[in-house]
Order: structure tokens, then sequence, then C-alpha cells
């Protein structure tokens, strides 16, 4: 197998304010985010010979990544759709670098938007998870059941608490207290996650992440090409990808999930180990999401995920800062699209809110997860 | 298709008893029966939902048993929140995944009892809750 590790590069990224967005709609929102990726790269839509997205929340249809491109004025070599639920925005980086190193492409834009917190009056069908004809007769709707359920079996097997999912769920809001795009920036205590509603027993309302507007898009391109645009080139050092089950009824295990052979390829591709890591952006569609990928990923053994979070080791300045955006939990829930934006930032130094900055980042981690805790990629990004 | 405030697909209550691997599935439960494939090849059972092949072996004949109906709880959780206008009433109730003894999981619920006593690893067994269009599977605990 061709190691591509250090052969390609994120050189350029974008990012939408997030929030509220009710001006905006899934087709603007997705523009908007590659215009600030090219603006950010410094190079024009023509010079674009790629792009590659999510289907659309809202508007399910065929090759949206065709109709999106020539909406950007980009003509593709390569173009298409990925449907990974939030591993998407990884497995497009992936999905670039691959394209890109059989020649079928040369400069390739990623780019995901939802319109999920204020109205999308597009007309359109909205997009099927699959299988749920086999769970909502039953009362079982959201994915707050599904993680729900791995939560509940990872206090069953391992003793751990809703007080120490809630040091998750308070450490990312301290993140995104210091973060200017970010929806929610009070921060809270673990009296307040207590205290905060139960939403699908054991997971409170502070365990979930939002429903926003927003989009974010980055740019891939070979590491030769990279020294021609201005901003420091990111290198993509190493990928993985497992999707070790579909539905809740076919899943092996709940406390163990995809982020293990996913990370352990991506280690395996870089020739790095999680002691390498200066931070990471975990997947936070709900906080126990995080916990169980932080085992996964080696961080910790499986099940001391718990006693890993705590003391400020997940937060800035402490040994692994987590999701210093403020994640899906505080910032916005774009399927992780702003956990690779972050993490470039972060390694770019200078990018972010000084007191945001994690101190000397060289390497760091970004894990997706999508579906019913079924769909899981990784990257390994390191500055140059 | 119908969309909520946010533009969201509403969310569907009832099972689709039309599904064409799914019909023998529905018809025996309307008859009380808990039944599912068995590969004839690996005498694995298929689980849930039904499909043409068999997920183990991916041998296409197989028949169609009566299960023992008993199982075991693999996770549970309780839902404090509604998705669903059915449900509004309902709150706190509880969502299952329950483990069947010969293979093959449900989505389904324990009832007969509050929602915080359904333990994890407790053995359950299949009741039956007849509607109007359809029966769903549920489960109790075994006394």
């Amino acid at each position: 197998m061709a190691n591509i590790s250090g052969k390609y590069c994120i050189v350029g990224i974008g990012e939408t304010a997030v929030g509220k967005r009710p001006d905006a709609t899934t087709n603007s929102l997705h523009l908007e985010a590659i215009k600030a990726c090219l603006d950010d790269a410094a190079i024009k839509n023509s010079q674009v010979d790629g792009l590659l997205t999510n289907q659309p929340l809202n508007d399910s249809h065929r090759s949206y990544a065709v109709k999106l491109a020539h909406m950007a004025g980009i003509d593709p070599l390569f173009a298409t759709d990925l449907a990974l639920g939030g591993a998407t925005p990884i497995a497009m980086v992936q999905l670039a670098v691959m394209a890109i190193d059989v020649g079928m492409a040369t400069t390739i834009v990623c780019v995901h938007a939802r319109k999920r917190s204020t109205a999308d009056p597009t007309p359109g069908h909205p997009i099927r998870r699959g299988d749920e004809h086999w769970e909502e007769p039953w009362g079982h709707f959201a994915a707050a059941g599904g993680h729900a359920f791995a939560a509940s079996r990872h206090m069953y097997e391992f003793g751990t608490k809703s007080e120490d999912l809630a040091e998750i769920a308070i450490s990312t809001r301290k993140h995104a207290s210091l973060n200017k795009n970010a929806t929610m920036r009070k921060p809270i205590t673990l009296e307040d996650h207590q205290n905060s509603r139960m939403i699908v027993a054991p997971l409170r309302l502070l365990d979930c992440s939002l429903e926003s507007d927003g989009g974010g898009a980055v740019l891939v391109t070979s590491a030769e090409r990279a020294r021609d645009f201005p901003k420091k080139p990111v290198a993509i050092l190493g990928m993985g990808q497992h999707h070790p089950h579909f539905s809740l009824l076919d899943a092996p295990t709940l406390t163990t999930l995809g982020g293990k052979k996913s990370s352990e390829m991506a280690y395996k591709m870089s020739g790095l180990g999680p002691k390498d890591m200066n931070f990471a952006q975990i997947y936070d569609c709900f906080t126990i999401t995080s916990l169980i990928t932080l085992e996964d990923y080696g961080f910790c053994k499986k099940g001391e995920g718990k006693d890993f979070v705590k003391n400020g080791r997940i937060t800035i300045g402490g040994q692994l800062p987590l999701n210093t955006h403020g994640g899906l939990l505080s910032q916005a829930h774009l399927e992780g699209q702003l956990h690779i934006t972050e993490a470039v930032k972060q390694l770019r130094r200078n990018e972010v809110e000084p007191e945001r900055q994690v101190a000397n980042a060289q390497m760091g981690i970004v894990s997706g997860h999508g579906g019913s805790l079924a769909m899981h990629a990784t990257l390994i990004l390191g500055a140059i | 298709m119908s969309k909520d405030e946010r533009g969201r697909a509403t969310r569907r209550g009832e099972p689709y008893l039309d599904e064409p691997e799914a019909k023998p599935f529905w018809a025996a439960c309307r008859e009380h029966k808990l039944t599912a494939q068995r590969c004839s090849s690996c005498k694995k059972i298929f689980g849930f939902p039904p499909q043409a092949f068999c997920p183990h072996c991916l041998a296409r004949e197989h028949e169609w048993v009566t299960l023992s109906g008993k199982g075991t709880v693999y996770s549970q959780i309780a839902y404090h929140r509604s998705w669903h206008p059915a449900y509004q009433d309902k709150i706190p109730y509880n969502v299952s995944l329950v483990d069947l003894q010969e293979g093959g999981r449900l989505v389904t619920n324990v009832i007969g009892c509050a929602p915080e006593e359904v333990i994890i690893g407790m053995p359950v067994e299949v009741v039956f809750e007849d509607f109007p269009d359809y029966t769903l599977p549920k489960f109790r605990p075994v006394k």
C-alpha cells in the first residue's frame, strides 16, 4: 500500500457565521462556505477542479455535488455526494486525497452546510436515516435515544455516571465561551448540567448538541501545489474509517464503536500514536460519543474515560484539549465540518482568539461519527 | 411527505406492513407469534429487519420459525420528551434493546413495570399489543 501520509494538504478553510440564519437557505449556506474557503486560499473558482459534499438533510436528491459545483462556477473533473452522516466531512477529505492521488483532480473543495435551527422554505424532501420503521412504532425516534442506549450500557459496564459526562459538556462550553463564532457562550456548571431537563434518560439537555444553521469548507491539494498558496498548509498525515454496524439492531456492542479500528488505521498510516496529539476535535453529538471515542482512540483504556475527562485534562491548557471551538455541543452542529476547520486553524496558529490557541500545536486528531453510532472516520493532521 | 416546523420529516409511528421481506413477521404478530428467519444453510437466525439473504453466510434459503419469546435487555432508556403526538401523554416511557434467546434483537418496550425498574441484563418475555391495523411485540419482566 502506498502511504499518502504528508503528501496532501489542506490549503484553505471557510466557515460561515453559525446559529440562527433565518435569511439563509441550505443552498446559500453551502455557497457562502465555498466562497469563504476559496477567499482564504486566495484562488478563483475556475482553478478548482473537484467538489465533494454531503447529501443535504432538507433536500436529498441525486448529485448535489454536481449541482453545487455548477452553482459555484466550478467545472468538476471529480464530484460526488457522500452519505455517512457525521462521518461525511472527514470522509470527503479522505476521498479528495484518493482522487488527487490517482490523478483525477488536483484541487478539491469539500463542503457541508446545514439548515436545522431555522426553517428552510426551499422545497425538497428530507433525507431518511434508514430502518426507522423498525424503531418508531415502539416510540424510538431520536438520535438522543440511540446515544442514550450507549450511555446506559456504558454506565452498566463501567460505572460511568451522568456527572462524568457533565465534565465534557462543561469543558466544551468553556471553549465556546472563548469563541466569537459560537452559539452557546455562557459558561455552565455541574449543577447546571444536573439540573438540566432529562431528554432521554440517562441523557440530559446539556448532554445534547445544538440544532444549527451554518456551513464550512476545506480545500485539499497536493503538498507540492500547497507551496503556492498564501496560508500555511496543514498536512494530512493519517486517515481511517470503520462502520461496524448499521442500526441498533445489528450493533455487536455500543460501548466500543468504529473509532477503534478507524484510529488504528490512521495511527499506522501516520506512524504516530495518541501521545503525539496536542489536541483532539472529537465528534460530540452527545457527551457520551466523545467519551467512548476518547477510549476507542487509545487516550485511555476502555471504561476509564470517566476518569480521563476530569481535572482539566480536556480543557485548553490541559494534557489533551478537546473540541477547542466548542464542538457540536456549544458552537454549532454542522456534522463535524467545523471540527476540521478548527483543527486547521489550531495548526496554522494565530487564527483563533489567543486564549483558545493550544500552545505548541503540532499535531491533532479529528473524528467523525454518524448514523445510529454506526459510521466513523478519522483524520490526523499536522503542521508543516 | 409532511414536515414539522423546522422542515424535517414528520416522524412515523406505524410499521410498514407491506414491506415484502417483513410481511410474514407482521402476519405472525397478528396471531401473537414472534417469528424470525432461520438460515437453511448455517442455521443461524437472520435478525431484524428481515431480509432476502442470510446476513451471516449469504445463503438465500431460509424458513420462518416461531421463537420462544424469551430475551434479555441489552440496554434500556426512558424517553422524557415526545417526538410524536401519540407519545405526548406516555412520557416517561421505556424503550429497550432486547436480545432474543435464539438470536436477533428488537427495539421494543418493556411494559408492566415502571421505566426505572427496567434493568440491563434482566430476563424478559414477549407480550403482544394489538392495534386496529397491526400488532406489536413488546416485552415484560419474567416473573
